[in-house]
């Protein structure tokens, strides 16, 4: 099984309300060297497939299909291998 | 003219939109969006609420919902599709609209009745109304800042396919949009809620000539 760590953030053109406010909030805060702040969001997937290329075929599928809007929103993800059976 | 609004699972403006058409005297019903069959329904309806719990995007679970492909057929066919706030939402996700509604320029839920002008008085959705009439309507989103590129949103001016724009834009939308239509005129979003403002019983009869508008629309065509 693999596991996926995705992602996902506004493309740069893109306002982020959200990482504005948190931007202000922290230098409020005096953190005074931030310069700025994304928010985005993340996901963690388990999936079978048989071997690399097509996990990362799947995930490049179903993020694109799903997990983002393209007009706004990128991504980036990491896979790894997992044990099939965890032990509990 | 037989219209049906979808229910998705957390719709909450469905019934208002029903009791809305069912007093412009439209044969309306509530559809479930686990059907997947929308044949003889001349327009559809998918109202305002939080379908799917507005989890990952507005919209984004919705527009995969089994209703959606017999949405997306009765675009093809040319009916009328009409989405309010969330419907909005979901018909952008869907692919049916342009654009993406994003959260609020300054994030945060808004309640309000805001003033719109007509941009475009001539489709199905405004033929009641005067180009440039300003009339006010009520909104209620957190998610309804209008986003496209500016290649789509050169198009959305060419092709008059913005309708209704803001007059003191409350939420970022690009061009001060708040509700367009598609390059074939047929389907429609928008992020304010006539279907609040159709009885003067609540104050606010501004949004009644929308409803008109469709009815004179179809009868048009026919």
């Amino acid at each position: 099984m693999y596991l996926a760590k995705i992602y996902v953030t506004y493309k740069p053109s893109i306002l982020d309300p959200q990482g504005e406010v948190i931007k202000a909030a922290l230098k409020r805060m005096d953190y005074v060297g931030i310069e700025q702040v994304a928010q985005g969001k993340y996901f963690e997937v388990i999936l079978n497939a048989k071997d690399v290329d097509v996990a990362t075929a799947e995930v490049e599928s179903f993020t694109e299909a799903l997990l983002i809007n393209q007009n706004t929103e990128t991504y980036r993800f990491d896979l790894s291998l997992v044990p099939d059976e965890v032990d509990v | 003219m037989k219209a049906a609004v979808i229910s998705f699972p957390g719709s909450n403006c469905d019934f208002d939109m029903l009791y809305a058409l069912q007093d412009f005297g439209i044969d309306a019903e509530i559809v479930s969006a686990k059907q997947n069959n929308l044949a003889g329904f001349d327009a559809i309806f998918l109202p305002g609420g939080f379908s799917y719990g507005d989890y990952l995007r507005t919209g984004a679970i919705a527009r995969f919902s089994p209703i959606m492909s017999a949405v997306t057929q009765a675009a093809n066919a040319g009916k009328l599709i009409v989405g309010v706030c969330n419907g909005f939402q979901i018909l952008t996700e869907a692919g049916l609209l342009p654009g993406q509604l994003l959260g609020n320029a300054t994030p945060g839920f808004i309640c309000d009745e805001v003033a719109l002008r007509i941009a475009n008085g001539q489709t199905a959705f405004s033929n009641a109304y005067d180009v440039d009439e300003t009339i006010s309507i009520p909104i209620a989103h957190a998610e309804g800042n209008y986003f496209a590129d500016e290649a789509t949103l050169d198009k959305l001016e060419k092709n008059n396919q913005i309708i209704f724009r803001y007059v003191n834009n409350p939420n970022g939308s690009a061009h001060d949009i708040a509700g367009i239509m598609n390059e074939k005129g047929n389907v429609f979003g928008m992020m304010p809620h006539p279907e609040r403002a159709v009885d003067s019983v609540l104050g606010n009869i501004d949004g009644q000539n929308f409803f008109k508008s469709m009815l004179s629309g179809i009868l048009t065509k026919a």
